[in-house]
Parts: C-alpha cells; structure tokens; sequence
C-alpha cells in the first residue's frame, strides 16, 4: 500500500490516539512539575471600641487574580515527586538515621503513603496472578471433558465474574461477605464472634480483595487456557498413552510444555491489568486499608476543596514507570514475534 | 484410537462433576443472590438478626405487606433517575461502538496490507498505550478539559472512550485483517478499484465476524466504565455505573442501599443477555492474539 494512501487511512485513529492517549501524558507529566498557587494572606487591622487587632486572612480577590493568571500553579520541579506523599526521600532519610532496628525502620517506610500503595499494589498482582492461572487451567481441563450439549452452559456460567465491570463484582461480594450478609454473617455464628467482619482487620480486608481479584480474573485465563486445549496435538497424546502413561502423567509432560507460552502471556495480562486495581477498593469499601496507586490519584482528583492535579499527575508519572518495567518483556516477546513472520 | 484415550473412568467424571458445579456455584451464586435480593428491603437483604430473613422476607412482609416488593426498583427509576442514568449509558456505548469500529477498520485495514516497517512501530505504540492505567489518562484530562470548557458532558466522554479503547480494537481487527487473503483485495486494485474501494465492497462484507467481536469488546469497555465516566461526566450525566457508586455514598440519595442493590440487576441484566447471544465471538476474540504464541 503506499504511503499516502496508508496515511489517509490511519490518520483518524492515529489522531483519536495522540490526541487522547499521547498527550494527556505529556500534560500529567507537565502537572506533576507544578503546583497549587498558595493563598494569599494579608493582614487586616480590626478596630471596634476596645482597641485594635490585627487578623491575618486570606485575600480572596488577590488569590483568585493568580489563580486566573497562573491556572496550572506554579513551577515546583521534581519537588512533589519528593515530597511526603510520593517518593518521599526526606522522611526515609530521618527515619534511616533515627531507626533503632531494620523493622522499626521497614515500619515507618511502608507506613508513608505512596510506599503503602504500592506495597498493597505489588502484593494484589503478584498474590492473585499464581492462584489464577492454576485454577483457569483446573477448570479448562474439566470443562474440556464435558459433553459438548452442556459446554456453552457451562462456559457462559464460569465467564460471568469477567464480564461485569469490577464495581458491580465487587459490590456484589461485598454484600454477601459484609457482616450484615450471608457469608459474613453465618462465619460470625460458626466461630461464635460478633465482632468477627471484614473491617475487623487490615489482613482480612487484604484477603477478601485478593480473593475477588482471583474470581474476577479467572474466567479469562480458563478461556485462554480452554482455546489453547483444542490446539494440543493428539500424536504425542496417543503415543504416550500406547507407552502406558496415566492421564495425570500425559498431562504433566504433554499438555502442560505445551501450554507453557499461554501460560506466560496470561501471567503477563493479569499483572499489567491487575496493577491498575483500583475499582474493588471502592466497592468493598475498604479506602482506610488498602490503598493502591491508582486509588490514591482517584483520591487526588476527587479531593473536596481544590483538585491536586500536581500530585495526581506525580503519582501518574510514577505509576506508567510501574507499567514500563512490567510491560518490558511483553514487548521484547511482540518484538520477536513479529520479526520471524516476516 | 481417539476414543480409548478420550474415555474417562467413572472416578475422574464425579470428581469432574462436583468441581464444575462447586465452581458454578462460585461464579454465578453471587448474582443470583442479588437478584434474589433485590426484591427484598434492607433489613432483610442486610439481615444482622438471621440471614434466612433474606430467603423469607420477613421484614418485607411486615414493611410492604408482601414477601418480595419492587420498591427498590421504582424508587431508584423514578426518584433515583436511574432511567436517565440507562438512557445516557445508551448513548455512550452506541456512539463508542459506532465510532471506534469505523476508526478501528480503517486504521487496521492499513495496517494488515501496508509492507513498510512503520506499521511495526505503530502496532508497538498502540501495544504501550493499551497499558496505560486509565486513571493516570484521566489525570491528564482534567485539567485541559476544564480549561477549554469541555468537562461534563457527554461528547467528551464518547470521544475519551472511543480513544481509549482503539488500541485494542486495533490490534484485534489487525490480526483478523491478517486471515483475509491478500489476493481478494489485489485482484479487485487490478480490476481497478481503489483502495477504498476494495476496503468497502471486496473486504467489509467478508469481516462480519470480526467486526462483531471487535464491536462486543467496545461494548463492554464503554458500558462497564468507571473511571473515565465517574471523572469526566457532571452528577447530572452519569452512566449507570458512576450512577450506582453514587447510590452507596453521597448524601444526596441518604445512602440508600437497596437502590444501589436494584440498580445492580438493571444494569447486568442487558449485559448477560447481550453475552449470552455472542459468547462464541467474545471468545474467539479474548484468544486471538494468545493462541499464536
């Protein structure tokens, strides 16, 4: 094809992408160099019959003409990405020289908040990833053995938890799991503990979400792990079974090496995916907690009085640098893949 | 041969069995509880007392007058403005499919027929931007949006959304593009079509299938989104999932629940039903570009 005619045909969307997708990155980035104008104050002397006092308050008319000059803030450089609520160097640094032990020291580190997002952040991707792809190719095995009548049943049964978005996932959890629910409410008369719920502590809180994140993220590695199933090839299959391998044997050295590539490509979605999580900790109402990145730039921007569009665009910045380092390697496998099709 | 080796002992089909329902159980018990749910009041949905009330509705009975009571769903569809919510999500999500799928056929077509190296490079582009977290994309709208004047409303919206999803789209139609024969569109260019032309009449009618996929996906993105449309839309245009959220908390609606639990049924509803019918599609896309490897 040649390049003008390629160039009309890929312009719209190329554009909808820059536009939309190329820009606004470049424009986080430039908010997260800038930040709120401060208010100005100004002192004003209050005379009544007892005497004066001086006041100090904030000059709205004065605030309000650089807030019209200056919308973005003003230049701060790198300073919030080191600021308390980010990489927070400072407060390491006092708590490095002050520490009296490793663990005191661990403690105050995690307990700042971006490291306590991105600790929570790191232990969801890396706690649901192994469990999903066990179970999705548990689950891909026996519904391939299933009659073919009861497989499309059975299959839109088992994607469910995929198709709704994570909102409505875990709200519909949380309220079977919450102490006022079903399941919360009959584990309370098993261990015979009325103070026993999901906001009791912060460990189960964390399992809870760990184990909606393994419901929702299955169904797309069992249909992966199902599509891939109909592609093993049935010569090695027969010949191992003439060699008087059990089914468990043929699967463990015929199915599984097989499914190996899948199984990484499904490892690599769910971490890119699942280091986005942000929509469960609304749900299951669990913000005191768990926090994760992108929880706490939806905190940013969703901030009562001024919207903190430097420290989102900071924590933004920080997050794509997360998704590049997990990105790396599906690149490099897209890379090769597409130099041995030509 | 192939049935020896495909016939299973008696142990291995139980075992089978009571895993596959165990499982179903866990993956559909939650919705139909919802459902069963949400013909119930609050007290017996979120019974502390005994939890068979649910199943009884005996604070319904006492409330209303009756075991099951559609209270909920009046409420949030008339005060609650959940018909708005529904209609402005229609619009959204026709608008976002319509569009992207014609960006995403143009674009990808392109891409499948063009041999230069640049298409690599644009494909690698779109791979990176698949992975943005969306809420960091959000972060970067904001600002501007409220600068030109375009926040909270729901074109924006649309075109966020349309953008969003056709990395994609893109990648997808890309490697269904791939399985058409080169040869169809090159004897119509030497029968003297022009490259829109094959595009339209020799090509479209042949991609029903994957168009079909590709224009599920944007379904479910723009009719499942929260971020993008909790953000960028005004309380007033709310789609139904932002709608639902505000539901659970502001103190507009009182925190009214059962409203929230309702509304959850509204809106999956369509949805399961949509996927019931285009299970096959949806799942050949989710394996397209993972098979391959």
């Amino acid at each position: 094809m040649p390049h003008r005619t390629f160039f009309w045909f890929i312009l719209p969307t190329a554009l909808a992408m820059i536009l939309f997708i190329g820009l606004p990155i470049v424009s986080s980035f430039f908010q997260s160099l800038h930040i709120e104008n401060e208010q100005v104050l100004m002192e004003v002397e209050n005379c009544d019959p007892f005497g004066c006092t001086t006041n100090v308050r904030v000059d709205v008319e004065a605030t309000e003409k650089i807030e019209a000059e200056n919308p973005l803030g003003r230049f701060n450089g790198f300073g919030t990405y080191t600021d308390r609520n980010h990489l927070a160097f400072d407060e390491i640094r006092e708590a490095w020289d002050n520490k009296t032990s490793i663990g005191e020291f661990k403690d105050t580190v995690l307990n700042l908040p971006f490291y306590k997002a991105l600790l929570f952040t790191l232990t969801f991707c890396f706690a649901v990833t192994p469990p999903v792809i066990v179970l999705g190719f548990i689950v891909a095995l026996s519904v391939n053995t299933l009659a073919k009548k009861l497989k499309g049943f059975i299959v839109f049964g088992t994607i469910l938890p995929m198709i709704v978005t994570p909102l409505i996932g875990s709200l519909v959890l949380f309220w079977m799991i919450d102490s006022q629910g079903i399941i919360g409410a009959s584990i309370q008369i098993l261990f015979d503990d009325p103070n026993l719920s999901l906001k009791a502590s912060s460990n189960l809180t964390w399992i809870t979400l760990i184990i909606y994140g393994i419901w929702h993220n299955t169904p797309f590695a069992f249909v992966v792990f199902y599509a891939a199933l109909q592609t093993v090839p049935q010569d090695p299959l027969e010949a191992a079974f003439i060699d008087g391998a059990s089914r468990f044997e043929r699967v463990r050295f015929i199915v599984i090496p097989h499914l190996y590539p899948v199984a990484t490509f499904i490892m690599l979605i769910c971490l890119m995916d699942n280091f986005r999580v942000f929509e469960p900790i609304i749900g299951f109402s669990a913000e005191g907690v768990a926090q994760s990145l992108s929880w706490m730039i939806y905190q940013d921007l969703r901030n009562e009085n001024k919207m903190l569009f430097g420290s989102a665009g900071a924590t933004s910045m920080l997050t794509i640098l997360g998704i590049a380092f997990l990105l790396t390697p599906v690149l490099i496998r897209t890379w090769k893949e597409f130099k041995t099709e030509r | 041969m192939n049935q020896t080796i495909n016939k299973y002992s008696k142990q291995i089909i139980i075992v089978n069995s009571i895993f596959i329902l165990f499982w179903l159980t866990i993956s559909i018990f939650p919705f139909i509880w919802t459902l069963w749910g949400s013909f119930k009041v609050k007290a017996d949905f979120f019974s502390r007392a005994d939890w068979t009330y649910a199943l009884s509705g005996f604070n319904t009975l006492i409330e209303t007058g009756a075991t099951t009571t559609i209270k909920a769903y009046l409420e949030s569809w008339t005060e609650g403005e959940f018909g708005r919510a529904t209609m402005n999500t229609m619009i959204v999500t026709v608008s976002v499919v319509s569009i992207s799928l014609f960006l995403g056929t143009l674009g990808a077509y392109a891409l499948s027929r063009s041999t230069f190296k640049y298409t690599f490079y644009i494909l690698i582009i779109a791979l990176v931007f698949r992975a943005m977290p969306h809420i960091t994309l959000v972060s970067g709208y904001l600002f501007p949006f409220f600068q030109l004047n375009i926040w909270g409303i729901l074109p924006t919206t649309i075109i966020v959304l349309v953008a969003i999803n056709q990395p994609f789209t893109l990648w997808l139609l890309y490697s269904f593009f791939k399985t058409v024969p080169k040869e169809l569109d090159e004897s119509a260019l030497i029968d003297g079509c022009s490259y829109f032309q094959a595009f339209r009449y020799i090509i479209m009618p042949v991609m029903w299938p994957g168009v079909v996929t590709a224009g599920l996906f944007s379904m479910m993105l723009a009719y499942n989104d929260f971020t993008v449309t909790a953000l960028l839309l005004n309380q007033h245009n709310y789609t139904m999932v932002p709608k639902i959220n505000a539901y659970l908390g502001t103190v507009e609606y009182g925190g009214n629940y059962m409203w929230a639990v309702s509304s959850v049924v509204s809106a999956t509803a369509p949805l399961f039903m949509i996927i019931w019918f285009f299970q096959r599609q949806l799942i050949s896309g989710l394996t397209a570009g993972a098979v391959k490897g």
